[in-house]
């Protein structure tokens, strides 16, 4: 199915992430959009709210970020396709409700440009720090999608996959951007409608007394249908069975949360997106995603220049985790390089499909900033001059971290 | 099935009831029986009230569904045979909101306790007040959080005991009435599960309302309020109701105050019309559409 052309603003433009984000929404038919107003995430919020009316969409502003994402999840039941927006503070707040989409394998797309933490951290500028957190975040087992943008145009390119692989598989899918994208304005060009791929939810088409609301097809993913068709659904986030109805016994809770699990781990080859240069004959390789990939790409020309032979691996979707990728790497490359704007968490997933095999250097960064790519191309020349095998994963100092740490560093007044 | 006893005829007059179909079959999910509310609960009697008016106003309902959040009321949606939601804690009026704003053509009702809508959910519930969000919120008030085993609410009279307050309660209780009236709710009831009659005309009215309207049911609670605060069983709770509630329809919603076994003032308090949220919105759009000669 291709794009509604009466919802894609066709163009050139030169606007921000969050702004891509929200035209993307409305190119992918996102029909409804509630949000809760948190920097550095409002640019999406309100460019929707500015051109979702007039391509025939709805917003709506809530009075938190609980209210936003339980409202999304009822305008998807409702039968249209859904977004919220948010950031750290507020992404904590939606954690529970983030659990019962998944639960109730409910299609949505939500937006966290993340910032600088934890807690109310630094509001206006960057971080990574909540990728473990949008992979674990919400109590309870189940498996997910999220994707990490690094630039205005993959923000719109890939709201629209998201909402595309959320009806596919039926589960909730993050954007995981974050503040230096959102707000990184470049040129972005919207395609014309018929260039755009649309995935139309999977509605149910049968007689309503005969269908089950959660029995899946053979990819493992159930058939939807919506309030208001004389379905009579009976949606609720107990464990269920298939006809919707609550059981506790745990014979079904084994069946059933294997099942959320495994339709995204069994069709992880169709979901995951990575861009790979020059890995093939690299001795090290950077792995990266978001904004940090982006900085990293200077990091390795530095490293280049120096005559080291590095490639670089970055994760366009951080979950699933590819580990089928990075455990083949981990046979033919001497070390890996894992920057992330945080004290470690993309790393050691890194570092658990490298099994041993391969050294792993952490290029941390505490947030708010990005790294210097000098330290990028330091750890890239550590990593390849480092000959004896190092367990477990190093953290390589970076500069900032000695101004910091070693003196010479002052508060600015 | 058995056959219906005489007391069930005399409630339910339809020629269904003498057939030995359950009268209100139509309306449950009679495979979910038996439910799980423990004797002498009065959230039954809530659900009675309920089927009953949405027979009596002729609701379609295949364009109705009914969202609960969590406690022993929460646990209305799954017995009630429309689209049934049961969501996360406190959240039923967002979730409601949700639906109701993206399928205008939904009528949404909140079934959920006072745990749910006012202590964890309260702030979506002025806030759907203030916007008028066209939704109808039932809420049972027991005065206690019963689902995990009588725990103080926000609702529990002061000085009533509960597990948490070993020595009686020491905040005072939120006055349900007050609150929808202040935010703006345009029908504003409150019955007790004695007055069936009564709820049942007051859930068939706040049906036909576009608005938020909020119909508050006073319900005992045999198995934690009652017998922590030994007050009896569930008869002796109705028996109480009997000789204590006072009717003033139209009373100011300030004096609603509920004390520990002190009189409960019941009626319709608030019937008015104010533009729902859709209303307004769709308003707005066709300004702004035709301002830009977008029409």
């Amino acid at each position: 199915m291709k794009a509604n052309p009466k919802h894609v603003l066709t163009g050139v433009y030169y606007i921000d992430g969050d702004v891509a984000s929200g035209y993307g929404a409305m190119a992918a038919g996102c029909r409804f959009i509630a949000g809760y107003p948190i920097t550095p995430s409002t640019e999406a919020f309100e460019a929707f709210c500015r051109w979702g009316p007039q391509v025939g969409a709805m917003f709506i502003q809530m009075e938190d970020e609980l209210g936003s994402i339980s409202a999304v999840v009822g305008a998807v039941w409702s039968g249209i396709k859904s977004m919220t927006i948010t950031s750290g503070p507020g992404y904590s707040l939606m954690m529970e409700t983030i659990g019962y989409g998944a639960m109730l394998e409910t299609p949505f797309v939500l937006l966290n440009i993340q910032r600088g933490g934890p807690s109310t951290g630094v509001p206006t500028k960057t971080g990574q720090a909540d990728m473990m957190q949008s992979r674990w975040g919400s109590h309870g087992d189940y498996e997910l999608i999220a994707f990490a943008p690094e630039s205005p145009q993959e923000m719109f390119d890939y709201t629209i996959r998201a909402f595309n692989l959320a009806e596919k598989y039926r589960c909730p899918v993050m954007i995981m951007s974050d503040e230096c994208v959102g707000h990184m304005t470049e040129k972005v060009v919207i395609p014309e409608a018929d260039k755009i791929d649309i995935e139309p939810r999977r509605f149910y088409t049968g007689p309503p007394e005969q269908y089950l609301p959660f029995k899946p097809d053979p990819d493992l993913v159930p058939k939807m249908a919506k309030a208001g068709d004389g379905f009579k659904l009976y949606i609720t986030g107990l464990l269920h069975d298939e006809k919707g109805h609550p059981v506790s016994n745990e014979e079904y809770s084994m069946k059933y949360v294997k099942r959320l699990v495994d339709k995204i781990r069994l069709n992880k080859d169709k979901i995951i997106e990575l861009k790979e240069e020059n890995t093939e004959d690299a001795d090290i390789v950077v792995v990266s995603y978001g904004i940090s990939s982006r900085v990293a790409v200077k990091g390795v020309e530095i490293a280049r220049q120096r005559g080291i032979k590095v490639g670089a691996l970055r994760l366009v979707t951080v979950w699933p985790f590819p580990d089928e990728k990075i455990a083949e790497l981990a046979k033919k490359t001497k070390a890996f390089v894992v920057p992330e704007i945080n004290y470690g968490q993309v790393v050691f997933d890194v570092a658990r499909c490298v099994h041993g095999q391969s050294n792993i250097v952490l290029v941390p960064h505490g947030g708010a900033g990005v790294h210097n790519p000098a330290d990028i191309a330091d750890a890239i020349e550590y990593a390849a001059k480092t000959d004896k095998q190092i367990e477990g994963v190093v953290e390589f100092k970076t500069r900032l971290e000695k101004l910091v740490f070693e003196g010479g560093f002052k508060l600015k007044e | 099935m058995e056959e219906p006893t005489k007391a069930i005829k005399e409630i339910h007059p339809d020629p269904s009831a003498t057939s030995g179909v359950h009268p209100m079959e139509n309306l449950l999910r009679m495979e979910r029986m038996p439910h799980i509310w423990c004797p002498t609960c009065g959230i039954g009697l809530a659900v009675t009230a309920f089927t009953a008016a949405l027979t009596k106003a002729n609701i379609d309902t295949n364009k109705m569904s009914i969202v609960s959040g969590i406690g022993c009321t929460g646990r209305v949606a799954g017995y009630v045979k429309l689209d049934s939601f049961h969501t996360t804690h406190g959240r039923p009026i967002a979730f409601g909101t949700g639906i109701r704003v993206a399928n205008p053509g939904i009528k949404v009702v909140v079934f959920s306790g006072d745990g749910d809508l006012i202590a964890i959910g309260g702030n979506h519930f002025i806030h759907a007040a203030r916007r008028n969000i066209d939704m109808l919120v039932i809420c049972v008030n027991n005065f206690i959080y019963a689902m995990t085993g009588g725990q103080v609410a926000p609702t529990t009279p002061l000085a009533a005991y509960a597990t948490t307050s070993p020595y009686g309660c020491v905040e005072p209780p939120f006055n349900i009435p007050y609150i929808a009236d202040s935010a703006g709710a345009v029908y504003v009831a409150r019955w007790t599960t004695l007055h069936v009659r009564r709820l049942t005309n007051s859930i068939t009215e706040a049906l036909q309302k576009t608005g938020f309207s909020v119909v508050e049911v006073i319900s005992p609670c045999g198995m934690y309020y009652s017998r922590i605060n030994r007050l009896g069983d569930g008869l002796d709770m109705m028996r109480f109701y009997h000789d204590n509630v006072e009717i003033r329809n139209g009373e100011d919603t300030k004096n609603l105050d509920i004390g520990f076994q002190t009189k409960i003032i019941c009626g319709k308090f608030v019937d008015r019309e104010r533009p729902s949220y859709m209303e307004r919105y769709n308003q707005w759009l066709s300004e702004v559409k035709g301002a830009r000669g977008e029409g």
